[in-house]
């Protein structure tokens, strides 16, 4: 780089961060004020007490655990589903290919409630009880893109004649699959997955129209901004979620790095 | 000699898995059907299959007096889906959608601009991370933070009666239509909680559509004497455009389906998401909350194709 960002780019680069963060700082600041059911700027005291409060909660912790279960499970089936599409449509153009791009990415491209109410009245057509895995099957449905995105721009870079010298050598399709496809693909995998997963855990409108009675993280935080006391417990709750977050994506971005420039 | 007929042997008669794998090599169209065949099968039956489904019932029309559906080729729904009510309901909703995806593409470009061209690996990394931080943080509870911001007795007011411009703060809510009581009651705080709640899926993709264009067309660009303005215009910006479509899909169809946030922030006046929710929830009346998602599949399918054609599908 031999020149440097004139200053309005400078500005309008750190504008844009403080705008994103600002409202995460108003989370952290409620969670220690002293009121329990108000916010005023600026809060009349500071208190830790909430953080011990959502430790009592089990309400909270049940949710917190069928996010993380509902996330992974559609997660896996996303990379699984994504992987499939990506590989069989890379390379060879054929009829319909178009349309198959398109029905991938609609999913995410048609309004959450558009999904949401078609699959719960199919779901209510069809007699099918409600439970986690109605949950998961919507999820699945739309974390598939992401995945998908990932992993067939990453093959599109990697040339495809070491396949053909995998099989050239005498690698059978799997052995070819297993330790020429796979190692090469392995961090866009990583990268479309913890999408996928940031997607599904956070995922509320389809949500809302695909689950029962069971609760997931952003279901419970709605059902809990609508209560009048204990209101710093959803800011302690959105603390733990950012910060058991924040982790696994810096390691995804680093592993996702390093592989690009070489 | 025996390891040697052995290994001949072999070589004669291939393992069967090698064989089929030959056999897929030499018949392709075959092995497409076999890895389409699952993802292909659960994307049209879950979700086209759904939303198929959704899109009969649209023709099928609720009888007045018992409230019952009657399951009937009928257009009476969609003549109840286009009153004047509802023309009003569609148009807001666009509008608000098109405003956003227009402010989020002005915030977000300079900012993926700056990480792309300017930042060094370090800051870029360190840029990634806070954009990413948002996206994943609770989305209701950043929604939540906003209505804070937002009330009367929030920050906003706070500061602007601190450098003691309230009176503009109040001039600019009685402006009618996009004003309101506060401004967690206005068009202007939802305008305002949309752009931020949608601006990450607009950095992301403009982000990675500035990292592909070719350092070498830059330095070509100056090498033949355009001034960086002129490169900017002429090599940059084209090369970005994909990259903002893409965003705009996002921001455009999560701001026309989204009906938390008008739940909270606004002054309950409906956008379609709300309005589709009360149809089919309170109301009961599948067809026609059925036949008001026709109209943003509709939409988004127009908008769709048009990304397609500017390239914006190889930028998501």
């Amino acid at each position: 780089m031999t020149q440097r960002a004139s200053w309005p780019l400078r500005l309008a680069t750190i504008g844009a961060i403080l705008f994103l963060h600002f409202p995460i700082f108003v989370i952290f600041l409620y969670a220690f004020t002293t009121e329990e059911s108000a916010f005023t700027f600026p809060p009349p005291g500071l208190t830790t007490s909430w953080f011990g409060v959502i430790a009592g909660r089990e309400d909270f912790w049940r949710a917190l655990g069928m996010s993380l279960q509902v996330a992974a499970i559609a997660t896996t089936l996303a990379i699984l589903l994504g992987t499939l599409i990506a590989l069989a449509t890379y390379r060879r153009s054929f009829f319909g290919r178009d349309a198959i791009s398109l029905l991938v990415v609609l999913p995410i491209a048609l309004p959450g409630i558009v999904s949401g109410i078609a699959l719960r009245s199919s779901i209510s057509l069809l007699g099918v009880d409600f439970s986690i895995w109605t949950i998961i099957i919507g999820h699945a449905t739309f974390c598939i893109v992401t995945v998908y995105n990932n992993v067939i721009a990453r093959l599109r870079r990697t040339s495809n004649s070491i396949v053909e010298a995998s099989s050239d050598l005498g690698a059978s399709n799997w052995q070819t699959f297993r330790h020429v496809i796979l190692p090469n693909i392995a961090t866009a995998l990583l990268a479309g997955g913890m999408l996928a997963f940031a997607l599904s855990f956070d995922e509320i409108i389809v949500t809302t129209f695909t689950a029962g009675q069971q609760q997931t993280l952003p279901i419970w935080i709605f059902s809990q901004l609508t209560r009048p006391r204990d209101r710093p417990v959803t800011n302690v709750a959105a603390i733990i979620v950012v910060l058991t977050t924040i982790i696994p994506i810096y390691l995804a971005y680093r592993f996702t790095q390093s592989t690009r420039e070489t | 000699m025996a390891a040697l007929t052995s290994t001949a042997t072999e070589r004669e008669t291939p393992s069967l898995m090698r064989r089929f794998g030959a056999y897929l090599y030499n018949h392709p169209n075959l092995s497409l059907i076999l890895l389409l065949l699952l993802p292909l099968g659960w994307l049209l039956i879950v979700y086209l299959g759904s939303i198929g489904a959704l899109l009969v019932q649209s023709f099928f029309s609720i009888d007045d007096f018992s409230g019952r559906i009657i399951r009937e080729f009928s257009l009476r729904t969609y003549q109840d889906l286009f009153t004047q009510a509802h023309f009003d309901i569609f148009l807001r909703t666009a509008i608000m959608a098109a405003a956003v995806t227009i402010a989020a593409a002005i915030i977000a470009f300079p900012l993926a601009y700056y990480m792309a061209r300017f930042a060094n690996n370090r800051t870029r990394g360190i840029l990634y991370l806070l954009v990413m931080v948002p996206l994943w943080s609770s989305y209701l509870v950043r929604v939540y933070a906003w209505k804070l911001i937002l009330a009367d007795e929030g920050i906003i007011t706070w500061a602007f009666s601190a450098v003691g411009l309230r009176g503009v703060l109040d001039a600019v809510l009685a402006i009618p239509l996009i004003g309101g009581r506060t401004l967690s009651f206005s068009f202007i705080g939802m305008f305002l909680v949309f752009v931020y709640i949608w601006l990450p899926y607009m950095i992301l993709p403009i982000n990675a559509a500035l990292e592909r264009v070719p350092k070498s067309l830059i330095e070509a660009s100056s090498d033949l004497g355009a001034p960086p303005g002129y490169t900017f215009r002429k090599v940059i910006l084209p090369l970005a455009i994909p990259g903002v479509v893409a965003g705009s899909i996002f921001t455009f169809s999560l701001t026309l389906g989204d009906y938390i946030i008008p739940q909270i922030i606004g002054n309950s006046s409906f956008f379609i998401g709300g309005a589709v929710y009360s149809y089919q929830g309170t109301a009961g009346n599948i067809p026609l909350a059925a036949a008001f998602t026709v109209v943003p599949i509709v939409i988004m399918i127009v908008y769709l194709m048009i990304a397609k054609r500017l390239g914006a599908f190889d930028a998501l």
